[in-house]
């Protein structure tokens, strides 16, 4: 079965010059053995995802997906590039009706961790936030109920940072073993 | 048909639905509001079989996730195993240097197992809710059925549920000798097994009337909401990523993508329960036609595992040592839609970031918008239609 692209499909690559021309903040982010990115800072956010939902050459109805990282463990890269003890929100976009994709982030300071909500351009966000909020500690600010989704509501810390330790008991129960240990994980 | 609850004296009721509760699909908690019978709110409640499958990910290497992405979907594992490593695959290929060469045979291993595997999914959601509407006997027509295609699965890799068969490379052994007939007489029997089955109960006049016009999706809510798969393309949305982005040699099998056309007659409106039901019974007959391409093309096994035309698993020892130090987000079409793999990785043998992105996840957290105004019944045929698999919801 042959795929015909829809004729308004545009490259990753324009896709994200489209968005930089407009947005000066937005820069474009060429990275080795990755898909190149838009890097967008929080106070913007919410202008470009607007501009790249709403654009009709651009047309970006559909959020993919929505993912917390820790970059604590990064290993060293020369300057420009990702930082470390930094948490990142990566949004994947994707145009059903021009069939062409961008991948947008957002890098955050690990003591404040607040970005803009984008539950009101996609409502699926609602609930990607809340898995983020809950396992990355990311505040959205404006998400109208941020609560713990997977976790128990009175769950401390979160899980999939890289720091975190395991707890020892929760609420009464111990949670480890005598004698027993917890690897701490290749990036210990 | 939209009921507004109103109450002379607004005193709601609030029930909890699960987490054990037969019609829930898994352990997931509803909380419910309701005003006699009309539902005003209905709040998910997930977390219960959360085991973190994302950080575990960060602890092993690439082919040793593999077994765990059983666990992601167990309805549909090999679907789930395909997911992973075609995401890990696309990774290795990031660099043009270590990109894994997968034999000819292999791939079409992988179609049909998947294809299967996708039959044995969709006759489990099409059985469960007629179960779920009250129709026990189509369910365990479903299952007998469902047990063909595990009967396959245990000859081809020795398990019935979670097969941790497909490798990154290829599959993890040959298909056994002889099993090409049985898997096109099983093809054969499914087919016609499903034409009884929809004189069961698909034409069934109180099974249609029930789900038509029941929880209706408009195209427009199915993409801004996140659905994805046979929930997106019962809202009208013609959209496969097997057919629109297609990885392995999906490009190389003809199929339809069923979408919905309001198909419960005067009554019906596309994007309604029964919708997204037909999808799922077509889609059972487009994965038999994908299977009897891939039999059709499957060339003859080759003594070496690595032979790139009739071996199945290349040999990826050179390349698996080291992935590039880059990231890559991948998507596949699994029975329950779209899933998105976004990996991350530091150039170590250990992936720094696994994120998993699932088609029932979407699936649930439209549930709060469908609810208000549906009868308390009605939530039942919610979660059947929507077909969700609650291990892929929390992970």
């Amino acid at each position: 079965m042959t795929v015909v692209a829809p004729p308004g499909k545009l490259t990753r690559q324009r896709v994200l010059e489209l968005a930089s021309e407009r947005f000066p903040a937005a820069t474009i982010l060429v990275r080795p053995n990755s898909v190149p990115c838009l890097l967008v800072e929080a106070a913007h956010l919410i202008d470009v995802m607007q501009f790249l939902r709403d654009d009709p050459a651009l047309d970006f109805k559909s959020l993919s997906d929505l993912a917390g990282v820790d970059l604590l463990k990064w290993p060293g890269e020369k300057k420009g590039e990702f930082l470390h003890s930094e948490l990142m929100v990566v949004y994947q976009l994707h145009s059903l009706n021009h069939r062409h994709h961008a991948t947008v982030k957002v890098i955050l300071k690990r003591d404040t961790a607040t970005v803009p909500s984008v539950a009101g351009l996609w409502p699926v966000a609602g609930w990607f936030e809340r898995e983020a909020f809950d396992l990355y500690g990311i505040t959205f600010s404006g998400h109208a109920d941020l609560r713990r989704l997977l976790t128990p509501e009175d769950w401390t810390g979160f899980p999939l940072r890289k720091d975190y330790a395991y707890p020892e008991s929760y609420g009464g129960v111990a949670l480890k073993r005598e004698g027993q240990h917890f690897d701490a994980g290749p990036y210990a | 048909m939209t009921i507004v609850a109103e109450s002379p004296d607004g005193e709601l009721m609030t029930l909890n639905m699960g987490p054990h509760h037969p019609s829930t699909h898994g352990v997931l908690r509803l909380i419910v509001e309701c005003d006699g019978e009309v539902v005003t709110s209905c709040q998910p409640d997930i977390g219960y079989l959360h085991r973190s499958i994302e950080k575990i990910g960060e602890y092993l290497e690439f082919p040793q996730f593999v077994p765990y992405t059983d666990r992601v979907d167990y309805v549909c594992a090999m679907n789930a195993n395909l997911a992973w490593c075609v995401a890990a695959e696309a990774l290795y290929a990031m660099d043009p240097a270590s990109v894994i060469k997968i034999p000819e045979r292999a791939e079409w291993i992988r179609i049909l197992v998947a294809e299967l595997n996708r039959i044995s999914s969709h006759l489990v959601a099409v059985g469960a809710l007629a179960m779920d509407m009250g129709a026990y006997t189509p369910f365990l027509h479903a299952i007998a059925l469902r047990e063909l295609i595990n009967d396959l699965f245990e000859s081809i890799c020795g398990a019935r549920l979670t097969y941790n068969y497909v490798t990154i490379g290829g599959v993890a052994n040959d298909l056994p000798a002889g099993i090409e007939p049985r898997i096109a007489a099983a093809l054969d029997q499914i087919e016609r097994e499903m034409r009884g089955f929809n004189k069961l109960i698909t034409g069934n006049t109180i099974f249609r009337d029930r789900l038509a016009g029941t929880a209706t999706i408009s195209a427009a809510d199915a993409v801004a909401w996140g659905l994805v798969g046979p929930n997106l393309r019962g809202s009208g949305v013609d959209f496969d990523l097997r057919r629109d982005e297609p990885y392995g040699f999906y490009d190389r099998v003809e199929f339809a993508v069923p979408v919905g056309d309001a198909f419960a007659g005067a009554n019906g409106r596309v994007g309604d329960a029964f919708d997204r039901y037909i999808v799922r019974l077509l889609e059972i007959l487009e994965s038999t036609r994908i299977c009897r391409q891939a039999l059709k093309h499957l060339p003859p096994a080759a003594p070496k595992a690595a032979d790139l035309v009739g071996g199945w698993q290349a040999d990826v020892k050179a390349a698996l040592r080291k992935p590039p130090k880059g990231e890559v987000h991948h998507r596949t079409e699994m029975p329950r839609g779209e899933t998105g793999y976004y990996l991350i990785s530091d150039g170590s043998k250990i992936p720094y970031r696994i994120r998993i992105r699932t088609g029932s996840f979407t699936a649930v957290a439209i549930i709060p918008k469908l609810a208000p105004g549906l009868m308390l019944a009605d939530i039942v045929a919610v979660i059947g239609s929507l077909d969700i698999v609650l291990p892929e919801v929390d992970r």
